[in-house]
């Protein structure tokens, strides 16, 4: 009986329920990410080192913290999609990958920015970017696999597999990666932790950062909606919704 | 060992299976008992070899349970495993190496039983006198044989057999349908698919087909 | 429910691993000829100062390792696939987890072995000094396993794709960061006469991990992909 819960009902409700939230968290992101957005680049005081070209991060220091957060979400509902067989983390694994890779991406290209006016050249083999860049091919790794297998239902539990895999090896990763640079260049310039970050910057860095997951639950949703949908084609109930519309 | 379990059985209930899309049988159900035999019919493509595949345990079938003994065959896992010997489309034999040693391994890989060796097997194949012939120098009907003797050397009560007769002489067939008849009389089970029509006790023998 | 013990079905698998690859000898050499072609590249490319060559030696050679396990670790389980024995693995009654450590370590010892024996040689074209090339061949000693452990699971997950090599790489090649990062600053740092006692712990600890994590997951991705 749970078994047939998991597995027919709840894709159905959940395409309603997420229906349903979509358009909220839409709007509860928009307001988040436009008093962030004013309250960062026009309120916020400028840095008295860096003058304003430290307020990129308000764009950079959220999306480094979504790319992390996102591959923890998708290895745990793949593991919850592995152990319970539920098709819906399944399809909340996979469906996070795209996202977690544009994050990712994004936080490189602003580093990358960000970089050109402290050091003068747009990359540098920081600890940090470094472990940014590994972690964008290992989302690349699991979208390639996923697009590789045909079956969807094997494609997203083998995707599972290696999310996990990945999420376990993620701060050795890092580990390595920061031990190898205090080894080969030295501390660099420290710009990422600033150890006493005035309050006034701390505040809109906080709002973006919520901005920016709401904005991740609600792309996820959305394309999770997709996803049920195209699973779901053979069945009534989407047969039905087609039809209706 | 479930040898001497009083009810063993192998039941199907609401199994479907959809491969890329297609529905390839829903709401299948069944029931296998000692000395019965299954056999599953229908065009290619119609979804047998996915059906015997997840009798196996290899695939999750997408709705549907599958009970051995009246417990979940993915629950059971190896235990399952210990009583089931598959021969599918592929030999599982090793070309480079001998037919003898091809079933030593399988057979301490396996849950070995003790009244039929390697050499038994061979025999009752009619491979005997093959033994230390590299398996690559063999005809596609022996190497085929081969895979089947796999079935002799384990204590597996059910038999699950993807067109068992490809590549093999009338000759073959009849052996292959000696053990299999054998097999049954014996207690044990059979699932089967075959283009060739299956010579076994119409009486012990459930027909399906999946075309329809 | 089976009687015999773990070990066994363990030697079974990796002496019939052994045996195939006996008969099978002259593809033991291809990995091996890479990795000696690829660390001889190096040297065409960036030019013969001795100096240089010490200083990015460690790193090339390790690379040059790393590619060497990449590209045989994709036969690990091609003609099992092919021929149907990796199903029959799969319905052993045996912890497929076992099976795959035993096709695992046979794999090592056919491809990753033979690497330590030519790394010696290697470390002297690169000039690397003794101390450098000692602590090359223990790293290869504790780093190549757990590049096969590692490398397998992306095997398992791969196997039966038809562009399963290219995927491959880019699965397992981030994941072959730690190793590299810490075998190559090993070797560099003795090279410099320094302690490597942390590199190496933490190789062990590594290779350790792998031990225990790959093994399973490798199982798990092999039923996924077989299914």
């Amino acid at each position: 009986m749970w078994r047939f819960f998991h597995q027919m009902g709840s894709p159905r409700y959940f395409y309603h329920l997420a229906g349903r939230l979509v358009p909220w968290l839409g709007v509860a992101c928009l307001v988040f990410l436009l008093y962030g957005l004013y309250d960062g680049l026009v309120l916020a005081p400028t840095d008295y080192q860096q003058g304003d070209s430290y307020r990129i991060m308000f764009i950079h220091v959220p999306a480094a913290w979504m790319s992390l957060f996102i591959y923890m979400v998708m290895a745990g509902a793949g593991a919850i999609g592995l152990i319970w067989h539920m098709k819906l983390a399944e399809i909340i694994a996979v469906s996070c990958a795209p996202i977690g890779a544009s994050f990712t991406f994004l936080a490189l290209v602003t580093g990358s920015i960000w970089g050109k006016p402290m050091w003068g050249t747009w990359w540098v083999w920081d600890a940090r970017l470094t472990s940014e860049l590994i972690l964008l091919f290992l989302y690349l790794g699991v979208m390639a696999l996923h697009n590789a297998v045909e079956d969807k239902r094997t494609a997203a539990r083998a995707t599972s597999i290696l999310a996990i895999v990945g999420v376990v090896n993620i701060p050795i990763i890092h580990y390595s990666v920061e031990w190898w640079n205090t080894l080969h260049q030295g501390p660099t310039v420290t710009k990422f932790d600033a150890p006493s970050i005035d309050i006034d910057m701390l505040i809109p860095l906080l709002v973006m950062a919520v901005a920016f997951k709401l904005f991740f639950v609600m792309v996820l949703l959305m394309r999770a909606r997709c996803e049920v949908l195209q699973r779901e084609r053979n069945t009534q109930w989407v047969r039905e919704l087609v039809e209706a519309s | 060992m479930t040898l001497n379990k009083p009810v063993t059985a192998l039941e199907a209930r609401e199994l479907t299976c959809i491969r890329d899309d297609r529905t390839l049988f829903s709401g299948l159900s069944f029931r296998l008992q000692s000395s019965q035999a299954l056999v599953v019919e229908g065009r290619n493509g119609s979804g047998k070899t996915s059906l015997l595949r997840t009798l196996c345990g290899m695939a999750l079938p997408d709705a549907g349970d599958i009970l051995w003994c009246g417990e979940d065959i993915f629950r059971l896992g190896a235990d399952y495993h210990a009583c089931t010997a598959y021969v599918g489309h592929r030999d599982g034999v090793k070309l480079d190496l001998t037919p003898l040693e091809n079933l030593s391994f399988a057979r301490s890989l396996g849950n070995p039983d003790p009244d039929c060796t390697a050499h038994q097997a061979l025999e009752a194949l009619q491979l005997a006198g093959f033994e230390d012939v590299p398996t690559r120098n063999l005809s596609a009907g022996q190497q085929r044989r081969l895979a089947l003797a796999r079935l002799l050397i384990t204590r597996a009560r059910l038999w699950i057999l993807d067109e068992p007769f490809t590549s093999l002489d009338k000759h073959g067939i009849a052996i292959v349908e000696e053990l299999a008849h054998k097999h049954l009389v014996n207690g044990g089970m059979l699932a089967v698919t075959s283009h060739h029509p299956v010579n076994l006790d119409p009486g012990a023998t459930t027909r399906i087909n999946l075309s329809e | 429910m089976s009687t015999a013990p773990l070990s066994h079905a363990y030697l079974i698998l990796f002496k019939r691993d052994l045996l195939l690859a006996f008969r099978k000898r002259a593809e033991i050499i291809n990995p091996l000829l890479f990795f000696v072609l690829v660390t001889a590249l190096f040297p065409l490319g960036i030019g013969a100062d001795p100096a240089l060559l010490r200083a990015v030696g460690p790193g090339i050679i390790w690379v040059a390792a790393l590619l060497a396990a990449l590209l045989s670790l994709e036969t690990i389980f091609r003609s099992d696939f092919e021929d149907g024995s990796l199903e029959q693995l799969l319905l052993s009654p045996h912890p497929l987890s076992v099976l795959m450590l035993a096709k695992v370590s046979a794999h090592w010892v056919i491809t990753g072995l033979p690497l330590l024996l030519v790394a010696p040689l290697l470390g002297l074209l690169l000039d690397l000094g003794a101390d450098a090339n000692a602590t090359l061949l223990l790293t290869l000693a504790l780093g190549t396993p757990v590049l096969s452990l590692i490398g397998t699971i992306g095997v398992a997950l791969t196997v039966g794709l038809r562009r399963g090599g290219m995927i491959l790489s880019l699965l397992v090649l981030p994941l072959y960061v730690p190793v590299l990062i810490f075998a190559s600053s090993a070797v560099s740092t003795a090279g410099a006469g320094l302690s490597i006692s942390a590199h190496l712990s933490l190789l062990i600890a590594l290779l350790a991990l792998a031990l225990s994590l790959s093994p399973a997951a490798t199982a798990a991705a092999l039923r996924i992909s077989l299914s």
